[in-house]
C-alpha cells in the first residue's frame, strides 16, 4: 500500500482487493507506529474510524463507487466533529466534544469518507510553523528537526507520511499553501466562500477558506467536489454552481497566460527557490504558454493590512471563549493567541479604528484593484509559496514578527478571495519546495490543469520521506 | 416653577414576534420555555457557527421606521459591537451602528409637539440572566432561549421635557407596532423595554456635562414614577451646586427608587466593526415605495377616518381604535349593520357600555346588538300608559293631527320616546300611536 | 508606539501577569510599528473593503427549526437544571 493515492485506492476497493476496514486498519497502524516521533495527530478516533469503514463496505457490496467512499482521511482539528473532541490545538478547549459537525465534515461523511482522527495545528490557527500548538510541535516527515510549516500542520504531515490519503486544513494567510509547500504534498486555499466555513473553527471571518491537501492534483480535485458547493447555513458562500473539477484536468497549457508578478521575488527570497520557480515557468514555455511579467503594484503592504484585518477579526471571534458554555477559562489561551487577540483590540479600540482598521480596509480595496487588473493580462499567476526553505524548529520562535513575514507571498490572496494550489516542484538540502499557483475568483478548474500538466512530468510526489 | 427644564431623549426596544430568530431558525417563541431548549450553535455561540439574517425581521424593522416617518438608508450592514457578558454568547451583539435601517424620522404628539427620531435599527437579544445565592455563594444562571431573538431599537433625539409626553410616546408606538402585527409590544413581557436617558438644565437649549441612563422600567404604571422621581433626585443635586454623576441607574420597584449600577469609570469602547459574516442589505427606491404603501392604515388616520365616515366622535373613534383588530371588526359590523338600520354610534355605544359580551366576529356582534335593542322594546300596557299621558299633555296636537295635519305624528312620536327615556323602535310607537288617536 | 497594554487586556478580558504584560507590550509595540508603514499609502477616497464575495441581501425565511436539544445545548459545561453556571456578577439588574 505504499504511496496510495486516492484514485488508486478507489481501484482497490472497487474491485474488491482490499476492504475499506482493511484500508482503515492499515493507516490506524500507520498512525500508531508515525504519530508519537511525528506528532500529526491530536486525537486518534480509531472506534468511530472503524464503524465508518464498516458501513462504506456495505455500500461498496451494493455496488455504489463514489470517489471518497471508504477512503481515509484526517481533518485538521479546528474542524467541529460531533461526538469527537475538538480542540483548535489550544488548552481552552482540550476537553471540548462538539454538539453538531460541521457543514464540511458531513459532506464528507455523506460521501462515505472514514475520518481516522484530528490532526494537529498551531493554535486557533495562529502560526506558519506548527510551533504554537499547546499540544506540542508537528515535525516535517523529511527531516524531523525542521517545521512542517502552518498552521495546517498535522494534515499535511499525514498525507506526506501515509498516514491518511487526504486530510482536510484552513487557509487565512497562507496556511494551507504554506506547509504544503514544506511538505511536498498538493495543498489547495479555494475561493473564499466556495466551501462552507459552517462548523469549522473561525479564525478570521472574511479571509478563512476551507481546503485540503492530498498527494495528488488529481486526488485534490475528488475531494474539492465533495465539499464545495452552495450553502445556505453560511451567508458568506457565494451561489456559483459547482463544476467537474476532474474531466478536463489533461487540458494542458497551450496558449496559457501565466503572469508573474516581480513583486514577489524579493529580496529575502532564497535564489536557489527562485531558481527552481524559472525552470518551472520555463517549462511551461515549453509547453506553449506564453510567461508575462506583470505587476501588483501594492504587493508590499499586504501584510500589514493582513495583520491588522486579521487580527481584529480573530480579536472579536475568540471573544466566545469564556469558559462559560464550555471549554476552559481565557486564562488557557497560549501566547500567540492572546498577542493576536490584543492587537486585533487595540486596531479597533476608539482613536485607532480610523488608522489602523480602516486604513486596511482601504488598502485592501487596493490589493483588490491590483488583481483585478493583473487577470485581465493573464489566466493564472505563479509564484514561490514560501520565500524560504523550513525553517528548523524552534528558530523563529523567540520573534512573532519575523514568524509573521513569512506568510509575504501568502496573504495577498486571502484579502482579495482568491484560490491557490501549492504543488511541489522539487527539493532542496532534502526539503520540499512548492510553487503558488493563483487564479481569479473560482477558477479552481483551471489551477488544477495547470498543476497537473505539471505534475504529470515532474512526480514529486511519489519521493516518501526517508525518515519513517 | 422649576427653574430646571429636563431633557430626555428614549431608546426603546421592540422584540419582533417573527416565527425564528434574528440569525438562526430556532423558534421565537420563547417566553416560558424551559431553559436552553430553544437554541443551536449559532445562537448559543458554539465554535464555527455563522449568522444568516431572518428576512421577515429586516422587513418588519422597515415598517416600522417607515410608520416613523424615517429615511431609509438603501445601503445598510450589520456591525458587531464587541463586549463581554455572560448573556452575550458570542462576546459580541450583531447590532448596526453607522448605518441603521431607518434614520431622521418624526413622531407628533396630540399637543403638537414633534419628537425627532434619530434612528431605527435591527439587532439581537441576549440571553436572561438569574441572580440566586447557593450555599453563601453568589452565582448566576443563564438561559439562552432568548438570545438571539429579534430586536428593532428606536431611539429619539432628547426632545422630551416631561414624563406625560414620554408616556403619551410610549403608547403611540406601542399602538404603531401592534397595528402593524409586528410585536405584541408587551411591557410586563418585556417585550417593549425602555430606557430613557434624563438630565436637567438651568439653560434652555443648552446640553449639561451629564446624563442618567435609567434601566429596568418594566411597565406603564413605572414609567411616570420613575422619571418623576430621577427629575427629582437631579435637582436636588443641582441645587447644592453638585453635577449629578454621568451613569446607569435601574429602576427599584419596590423602594420607589432609582438606584445606582456600575458606576464605570470609562464609557465602554464597543470597538464596532462591519459584520465579515453578512453580506450588507440594499434596497431600490422601488422596494422602500411599496413598502411604504404596504402600509396598513395607523391609528391616527383611521381615527379622522371614522369621524367623517361614520360620524362618530373623536372620543368613540379612538376608543374604537385600540387594536388593530378591534378596529377592523367595528368597522366591519358597521358594514352589515347598515343592511339592519343599526347605526356605527349603536354599534360603538354597545362596545363601550357592554364590557361583558363576548364577541367573536362582527356578524356575532350585530346579532347582539339586535337582541339587545328588541329587550328594549315596551310592554304594550306600559307603552299605552305613555301614549295616553302625552297625548293629555298635547291637546293641540292631537287636535291637529285629527283635522289631517299627519306630520304632527312625528312629534308626538319624539315625546313619547323621550317619556319613554329609553331607545325603542320609532316605528313600533307610531304605529301604536296611529292606532290610539284613531 | 507605545500601547496601554492593561486597558488593552481589559477591553479584550485577558488575564494577564505582570511578567506577560511587559513581554507583550513590547512584543507589540513592534509590531504595531512595523503596521504603522501603511500610513505612507494615500488612501483618500479609496473605499474600504469589508467583504470580498460582492454579495448583498444573502437572507433566510422566517420558519423555525428544531433546535438542540438541552442536554446537548449543555453538554459542554456545568450546569443547574438546565441553566449554565457563572460566579456571581455583581450588579442589580
Amino acid at each position: 500500500m505504499n504511496n496510495l493515492t486516492i484514485v488508486e485506492a478507489r481501484k482497490k476497493l472497487d474491485t474488491k482487493e482490499v476492504s475499506s476496514l482493511e484500508l482503515t486498519q492499515y493507516f490506524l497502524g500507520e498512525i500508531k507506529k508515525k504519530n508519537d516521533h511525528l506528532n500529526a495527530f491530536i486525537t486518534i478516533s480509531e472506534k468511530e474510524a472503524l464503524s465508518m469503514a464498516e458501513q462504506a463496505d456495505e455500500k461498496l457490496k451494493n455496488g455504489d463507487s463514489t470517489p471518497l467512499l471508504g477512503i481515509p482521511l484526517a481533518l485538521k482539528d479546528i474542524y467541529m466533529t460531533k461526538g469527537v473532541r475538538t480542540t483548535a490545538a489550544s488548552k481552552v478547549l482540550e476537553n471540548y466534544i462538539p454538539q453538531y459537525d460541521g457543514t464540511a465534515v458531513m459532506l464528507l461523511k455523506k460521501a462515505g469518507a472514514v475520518i481516522l482522527g484530528k490532526t494537529n495545528l498551531d493554535a486557533w490557527a495562529h502560526g506558519s510553523s506548527g510551533e504554537n500548538s499547546d499540544f506540542s510541535p508537528t515535525k516535517n516527515p523529511y527531516n524531523t528537526e525542521y517545521v512542517p510549516g502552518g498552521s495546517s500542520s498535522g494534515s499535511p504531515v499525514a498525507v506526506a507520511s501515509e498516514m491518511a490519503l487526504a486530510a482536510s486544513g484552513t487557509d487565512t494567510g497562507g496556511s494551507i499553501r504554506l506547509p504544503a509547500s514544506f511538505c511536498n504534498v498538493v495543498g489547495l486555499k479555494p475561493t473564499y466562500g466556495r466551501v462552507s466555513r459552517y462548523g469549522v473553527i473561525a479564525m478570521a471571518s472574511s479571509l478563512d477558506s476551507i481546503g485540503h491537501f492530498t498527494k495528488t492534483v488529481e486526488d485534490n480535485a475528488l475531494y474539492l467536489q465533495v465539499t464545495a458547493g452552495k450553502y445556505t447555513m453560511d451567508a458568506t458562500s457565494p451561489p456559483i454552481d459547482v463544476p467537474n473539477y476532474t474531466q478536463n484536468l489533461s487540458q494542458g497549457v497551450k496558449g496559457l497566460k501565466i503572469g508573474v508578478p516581480k513583486e514577489y521575488f524579493i529580496d529575502g527570497l532564497d535564489p536557489r527557490i527562485k531558481d527552481m520557480i524559472d525552470k518551472s515557468l520555463k517549462w511551461y514555455e515549453d509547453q506553449g504558454a506564453e510567461i508575462i511579467e506583470i505587476s501588483l503594484p501594492h504587493t508590499s503592504y499586504a501584510i500589514e493590512v493582513y495583520y491588522i484585518i486579521q487580527t481584529a477579526e480573530v480579536s472579536s471571534n475568540l471573544a466566545r471563549y469564556d469558559g462559560i458554555r464550555f471549554g476552559n477559562t481565557r486564562a488557557s489561551f497560549g501566547p500567540e493567541a492572546k498577542r493576536r487577540i490584543m492587537l486585533g483590540t487595540y486596531v479597533l479600540s476608539a482613536g485607532y479604528y480610523d488608522a489602523f482598521y480602516k486604513k486596511a480596509m482601504q488598502v485592501r480595496t487596493l490589493l483588490k484593484n491590483d488583481f483585478e487588473e493583473a487577470f485581465k493580462k493573464v489566466d493564472v499567476m505563479i509564484t514561490p509559496a514560501s520565500p524560504t526553505l523550513p525553517w528548523k524548529l524552534g528558530e523563529k520562535t523567540s520573534d512573532p514578527l519575523s514568524m509573521y513575514l513569512s506568510d509575504i507571498l501568502t496573504v495577498h490572496a486571502n484579502l482579495v478571495g482568491i484560490p491557490g494550489l501549492s504543488v511541489p516542484i522539487g527539493f532542496l538540502e532534502g526539503l520540499p519546495v512548492g510553487m503558488q499557483i493563483l487564479g481569479p475568483h473560482f477558477s479552481e478548474e483551471k489551477l488544477y490543469q495547470v498543476g497537473y500538466a505539471f505534475e504529470q512530468s515532474h512526480p514529486f510526489w511519489k519521493e516518501r520521506p526517508k525518515n519513517e | 416653577m422649576s427653574k430646571y427644564t429636563p431633557i430626555i431623549g428614549l431608546e426603546v426596544h421592540v422584540e419582533l414576534k417573527t416565527q425564528s430568530k434574528m440569525f438562526c431558525s430556532c423558534s421565537a417563541d420563547y417566553f416560558g420555555k424551559d431553559p436552553n431548549t430553544h437554541t443551536c450553535p449559532v445562537c448559543l455561540g458554539l465554535p464555527g457557527a455563522l449568522p444568516v439574517p431572518n428576512k421577515q425581521a429586516i422587513e418588519w424593522c422597515i415598517m416600522i421606521a417607515l410608520a416613523l416617518n424615517c429615511e431609509i438608508n438603501l445601503f445598510s450592514k450589520f456591525d458587531r459591537k464587541n463586549y463581554f457578558y455572560p448573556d452575550l454568547p458570542k462576546g459580541y451583539q450583531i447590532s448596526q451602528y453607522d448605518l441603521p435601517f431607518g434614520k431622521k424620522g418624526s413622531i407628533t404628539l396630540s399637543s403638537g409637539k414633534t419628537i425627532g427620531i434619530t434612528r431605527v435599527h435591527m439587532e439581537e437579544d441576549t440571553g436572561k440572566l438569574m441572580h440566586q445565592t447557593v450555599n453563601g455563594q453568589k452565582i448566576s444562571l443563564v438561559d439562552y432561549n432568548r438570545s438571539s431573538v429579534p430586536l428593532v431599537e428606536i431611539v429619539t433625539e432628547p426632545d422630551f421635557d416631561n414624563a406625560d409626553d414620554v408616556v403619551e410616546y410610549l403608547q403611540k408606538l406601542q399602538t404603531i407596532v401592534r397595528y402593524l402585527g409586528v410585536s405584541n409590544a408587551d411591557m410586563e413581557k418585556g417585550d417593549m423595554r425602555l430606557e430613557p436617558n434624563i438630565s436637567l438644565t438651568d439653560k434652555p437649549g443648552v446640553f449639561p456635562p451629564y446624563k442618567v441612563e435609567v434601566k429596568n422600567i418594566n411597565s406603564f404604571k413605572f414609567v411616570h414614577k420613575a422619571i418623576s422621581y430621577e427629575l427629582k433626585r437631579q435637582e436636588e443635586i443641582l441645587e447644592k451646586g453638585e453635577t449629578p454623576l454621568q451613569e446607569t441607574r435601574g429602576w427599584n420597584e419596590a423602594q420607589n427608587n432609582t438606584v445606582s449600577q456600575r458606576i464605570k469609570e470609562e464609557a465602554n469602547d464597543y470597538r464596532y466593526f462591519p459584520e465579515p459574516d453578512i453580506p450588507p442589505i440594499t434596497h431600490t427606491v422601488e422596494e422602500i415605495a411599496q413598502f411604504k404603501s404596504s402600509l396598513p392604515e395607523l391609528r391616527e388616520e383611521k381615527i379622522k377616518r371614522f369621524m367623517t365616515e361614520f360620524f362618530l366622535s373623536e372620543y368613540d373613534s379612538s376608543q374604537m381604535t385600540r387594536e388593530k383588530d378591534e378596529a377592523d371588526l367595528f368597522e366591519d359590523a358597521v358594514k352589515i349593520g347598515k343592511e339592519k338600520n343599526i347605526t356605527a354610534k349603536q354599534i360603538a355605544n354597545f362596545i363601550m357600555n357592554k364590557k361583558d359580551s363576548v364577541f367573536l366576529s362582527s356578524k356575532e356582534l350585530i346579532a347582539l346588538i339586535e337582541t339587545d335593542l328588541k329587550k328594549e322594546e315596551l310592554d304594550p300596557a306600559e307603552l299605552d300608559a305613555i301614549i295616553q299621558s302625552v297625548l293629555s299633555q298635547n291637546e293641540k296636537a292631537v287636535t291637529d293631527y285629527k283635522s289631517g295635519k299627519e306630520s304632527v305624528i312625528m312629534f308626538l312620536v319624539g315625546q313619547c320616546m323621550r317619556a319613554i327615556g329609553k331607545k325603542v323602535d320609532a316605528h313600533v310607537i307610531k304605529n301604536a300611536l296611529i292606532k290610539s288617536l284613531s | 508606539m507605545k500601547i496601554d497594554i492593561t486597558h488593552i487586556a481589559k477591553l479584550a478580558n485577558l488575564p494577564l501577569t505582570d511578567e506577560e504584560r511587559t513581554l507583550y507590550s513590547g512584543q507589540l509595540s513592534s509590531i504595531l510599528d512595523y503596521i504603522a508603514r501603511l500610513n505612507e499609502l494615500n488612501t483618500t477616497e479609496i473605499e474600504e473593503t469589508s467583504q470580498v464575495t460582492g454579495l448583498t441581501n444573502v437572507l433566510r425565511d422566517d420558519k423555525a427549526l428544531p433546535s438542540l436539544s438541552q442536554e446537548d445545548a449543555t453538554s459542554g459545561s456545568q450546569s443547574d437544571k438546565g441553566q449554565f453556571k457563572v460566579k456571581g456578577i455583581f450588579d442589580n439588574e
